[in-house]
C-alpha cells in the first residue's frame, strides 16, 4: 500500500493528462477487442454461466480440490508449500533460493509475487531478479510498478519506454516497437540461459492432474519453467480448477476477456520437474500456495471475489480506472476487483477509500467473465468501512441528520422549506456560488439546482382538496 | 391477456419532490393521459439509497422501513420515475431486510411491485407512442442503474422514437457512466468531476438541445456541469419531454 493518501494520489494522477489519455485509450481499445472476440464463442453467455458455475463450485469445495492438487503434484515429483501470509510465502521462496544457491532469478508475470513483494526480498539477499514479461520488464527497468494487472505499463508511451531502454540498457534511443522488442529480447535471452531459478505465477492449477497452467504471449513462461534448474510457482490459494475440461472453459474466457484474443500465443501446462526419463526441464519444481487473507474472504460475504480469474476486463471497462489510472489506487490490484481484493488482503483501514472510489455503475459486473457482482461486494465493504469507523465525521453526522429528516414527513417538509429558503436567498435559480465544506466538491464541478417553492406532495395535497 | 393494472401508486422520490416537482407532475400527466389512476400515498420521503450506497446501512434501513410503511400492503404497482431508486428497492431492500421476519417479507413484496415509469408504459401498458410532438434534438443518456440494474434502455428509446418532430442523436460510448454516483459525487469529487467532463464532451459533440434520461439525479449532475461550463445544452427527464409534447 502507498503512504500517500488516496485523494492526493488521485490529484497527482489528474495532473498528468497525457498519461491518462494513454491509459484511457489503451483500456478502451482492449475492451473493444474483448467485445468483438467474445462474440466468436458459439454462445458467450452460456460459456460465462458455465465458467461461473465452475468457479462457484471450486471455491465452495476449495479444501478438497487443493488437497487433490497437492496429492497429484506430489505424485508427479513436485513439492507443495503452504503460506499463511506474505511473510511466510517470501520466506519459503527465499529458503529454496538459498538452499539451491540461486544467484539469478528469471521471473514470468505474476501478480501474487507483487502482492507478497517478493522481488525486493530476493534482492535484499543479493539475488538478481529479472522480470521477463515485456511489460513487467519495462516497469522493472523504469523503477516503476505495474498500473494494470494484464498490461503492466499501460500508463507509459513508447517514447518513455525508448528513453528507459536507452538509459538503463545502453541501447540507442528508438521508439519503434519492433526495435524495442528486439532490445528486450536480446537482454532476456541471456537471462534465460544464465538464470538458476525460474519463478512464475499460476493462471490455473488443475487438481485432477496436479498441473499448473501458464498463459503468455511472449513464450517467456516456457523459458522460465524449462531452462533454469529450479522452478518455483507462486499461486493464490483460489487459482484452482478441478479438471482439464474445466480449464478449457476458463481458457476460452481468459484471453478473450483480458486481451481480446481467442487464446494467448502460449498456453503451458507444467506437471512437475524433469522425470528420470526426460532430458530437459528443471530438477526441482515447487508450488507455493498463498493464503494471505483469502480464507478470511472465503468465510465472509465477500467470497465471490475468489471467483476472479484476473483477466482485467473490469479495469478496462471501468470509467473510474479510465479517469485516474492504476497507480492512483495505491495497491497492487487496481480497478474494481482491486477495490474489493485490496481491503481483504491488506485490511480495511489501509484501503478504506477504495470501495468508495466507484460510482457503482455496474459496467464491471457486466464485463466480468464469471459475472462477479462487484458493485454488491463494494457496497458490503462500504458497510464495513462505516462499521469500523473509517468514514469522515462530517459524513457520519450528515447521515444521522439525513436519517432524522427522511424518517419523518414533518422534518422532511421542514428540510424542503429550508432548501426553498436557501434558493430564494440565492436568486431563485441554479446556484452558481461555492458551497462550504465538503459540499464544495459539488460546486467545484457543477451548479446546484433550485429547490422548489412547493414540493410535489404539497401541490398534490392542494390538488386533492380542490377536486 | 389479462387487463393491465391501471390503478397505481406513485413513489415521487425525494429529488423530484423537492427539486423537480414539474417532472413528478409530468409523470402523472402522461399516466393520466393513458387512462391510469394515480395515487400518491402521503408521507413519502426518501428510499434511503444515498445512505445505503455510502455504507450507512442502519440509516438506510430506517428510511427503507419508513418507505415500506408508506406503501403498505396493497398490491398496486408502485411507479417510480427513477432507475436508481427503483433498482435500490428491487435489489437491495430484500438484502437490507433479509434476516428481518417483519420487514423482510414486506421488502420482498415492494420489490415485486416497483415498476419504473417507462417500464410501466412500454412493458405493462404496451404503449410506445403517447402522441407527443416535440421539435428538438436530443441524446438519450442511459443511466447505469436503469440500464444495468433494471435493463431499461429499449423502453425509453422506443418512446423517444415515436415522438413526432424529435431527432434522436447518438453520443460516443453511450453506456459510459456520467460520474454521479450519489455521495460519490461529493466524497470523490475529483474523480466524479473528471468522469463528468468526459461525458459532457461526448454530449456536446452531438450538438443536441437536450440530454434526456430517466433519472433526475444523473441529469442534475449533468446539467449542473453543462451550466458550469457555460454550455447552452440542457437536460430533460423523459416524462417532462413527453408531457410537454402532449399538452
Amino acid at each position: 500500500m502507498s503512504d500517500v493518501p488516496f485523494k492526493e494520489r488521485v490529484n497527482a494522477a489528474l495532473q498528468n493528462p497525457d498519461r491518462l489519455r494513454a491509459i484511457s485509450s489503451g483500456a478502451e481499445a482492449a475492451f473493444v477487442k474483448r467485445n468483438i472476440v467474445l462474440e466468436s464463442l458459439p454462445d458467450p453467455d452460456a460459456t460465462r454461466d458455465l465458467a461461473r458455475q465452475i468457479r462457484a463450485h471450486t471455491i465452495a469445495h476449495l479444501d478438497r480440490y487443493l488437497a487433490e492438487f497437492e496429492a497429484n503434484l506430489t505424485a508427479n515429483g513436485g513439492q507443495v508449500h503452504w503460506a499463511r501470509d506474505a511473510d511466510e510465502a517470501r520466506q519459503i521462496v527465499l529458503d529454496i533460493a538459498t538452499r539451491v544457491g540461486a544467484k539469478r532469478v528469471a521471473k514470468s508475470k505474476s501478480m501474487v509475487t507483487e502482492e507478497i513483494r517478493l522481488n525486493a526480498a530476493l534482492e535484499a539477499q543479493g539475488i538478481e531478479v529479472w522480470e521477463t514479461d515485456l511489460g513487467e520488464f519495462i516497469a522493472q527497468q523504469a523503477g516503476d510498478h505495474p498500473s494494470h494487472i494484464i498490461v503492466p505499463v499501460m500508463h507509459l508511451t513508447r517514447q518513455e519506454i525508448g528513453r528507459v531502454f536507452h538509459e538503463k540498457l545502453g541501447a540507442p534511443y528508438t521508439d519503434e516497437i519492433p526495435e524495442l522488442n528486439l532490445i528486450a529480447r536480446r537482454t532476456l535471452r541471456e537471462v534465460y540461459l544464465s538464470a538458476d531459478m525460474g519463478i512464475t505465477g499460476c493462471n490455473f492449477a488443475v487438481a485432477e492432474t496436479g498441473s499448473i497452467c501458464l498463459v503468455t504471449n511472449e513464450g517467456n513462461g516456457r523459458m522460465v519453467t524449462a531452462l533454469p534448474r529450479v522452478h518455483v510457482a507462486v499461486m493464490g490459494m483460489e487459482r484452482i480448477v478441478p479438471t482439464l475440461d474445466d480449464l478449457s472453459v476458463m481458457l476460452q474466457l481468459l484471453a478473450r476477456s483480458a486481451t481480446g484474443q481467442k487464446l494467448t500465443v502460449y498456453t503451458s501446462l507444467v506437471n512437475g520437474p524433469r522425470r528420470p526419463d526426460e532430458e530437459h526441464g528443471p530438477e526441482e519444481m515447487h508450488v507455493v500456495i498463498v493464503d494471505n487473507g483469502r480464507s478470511r474472504a472465503l468465510a465472509s460475504d465477500l467470497a465471490e471475489i475468489l471467483y476472479c480469474i484476473r483477466c482485467g476486463a473490469c479495469l478496462n471497462v471501468c470509467p473510474v480506472y479510465r479517469a485516474i489510472g492504476g497507480h492512483a489506487y495505491g495497491s497492487v490490484y487496481p480497478g474494481p476487483v482491486g477495490s474489493v481484493v485490496s481491503p481483504i488482503l491488506g485490511g480495511v483501514p489501509a484501503f478504506a477509500d477504495l470501495p468508495h472510489a466507484s460510482s457503482l455503475c455496474g459496467a464491471c459486473k457486466d464485463a466480468c467473465p464469471v459475472r462477479i457482482d462487484l458493485p454488491t461486494l463494494l457496497l458490503r465493504l462500504r458497510r464495513e468501512t462505516v462499521k469500523q469507523g473509517q468514514q469522515p465525521g462530517w459524513l457520519s453526522a450528515g447521515m444521522k441528520g439525513y436519517r432524522a429528516v427522511a424518517t419523518s414527513p414533518g422534518r422532511f417538509r421542514l428540510a424542503a422549506r429550508l432548501g426553498a429558503l436557501f434558493t430564494r436567498l440565492t436568486g431563485g435559480r441554479w446556484f452558481r456560488g461555492s458551497l462550504p465544506g465538503p459540499l464544495g466538491a459539488w460546486t467545484r464541478y457543477r451548479e446546484f439546482p433550485p429547490f422548489a417553492r412547493k414540493t410535489f406532495q404539497q401541490r398534490w395535497q392542494e390538488r386533492s382538496r380542490h377536486d | 391477456m389479462p387487463e393491465p393494472p391501471r390503478n397505481v401508486s406513485l413513489f415521487v422520490t425525494c429529488l423530484l419532490d423537492t427539486l423537480f416537482p414539474d417532472v413528478a407532475q409530468a409523470v402523472v400527466d402522461v399516466l393520466e393521459a393513458q387512462g391510469v389512476t394515480v395515487g400518491v400515498p402521503a408521507g413519502q420521503t426518501c428510499c434511503g439509497q444515498p445512505a445505503f450506497n455510502a455504507g450507512y446501512w442502519d440509516e438506510a434501513r430506517a428510511m427503507a422501513r419508513h418507505t415500506l410503511d408508506v406503501f403498505g400492503d396493497s398490491d398496486e404497482p408502485v411507479i417510480i420515475p427513477s432507475g436508481s431508486c427503483g433498482a435500490m428497492i428491487e435489489h437491495y431492500y430484500p438484502e437490507l431486510f433479509k434476516d428481518d421476519p417483519e420487514y423482510g417479507p414486506r421488502a420482498r413484496a415492494l420489490a415485486g411491485r416497483i415498476v419504473e415509469f417507462t417500464q410501466y408504459l412500454v412493458d405493462v401498458l404496451g404503449v410506445t407512442d403517447v402522441g407527443a410532438r416535440v421539435d428538438a434534438s436530443v441524446v438519450y443518456h442511459p443511466s447505469c442503474h436503469a440500464l444495468r440494474g433494471l435493463h431499461i434502455d429499449r423502453q425509453p428509446r422506443a418512446l423517444l422514437e415515436n415522438v413526432r418532430g424529435l431527432r434522436v442523436l447518438e453520443q460516443a460510448n453511450p453506456e459510459t457512466c456520467c460520474g454521479f454516483g450519489g455521495v460519490f459525487s461529493v466524497k470523490m469529487g475529483e474523480i466524479s468531476g473528471a468522469m463528468l467532463h468526459n461525458r459532457l464532451d461526448a454530449f456536446e459533440a452531438t450538438g443536441a438541445d437536450w440530454v434526456v434520461g430517466v433519472d433526475v439525479s444523473c441529469l442534475m449532475h449533468i446539467e449542473g456541469g453543462l451550466r458550469k461550463r457555460g454550455s447552452a445544452m440542457r437536460t430533460k427527464h423523459l416524462a417532462l419531454l413527453l408531457a410537454e409534447g402532449i399538452r
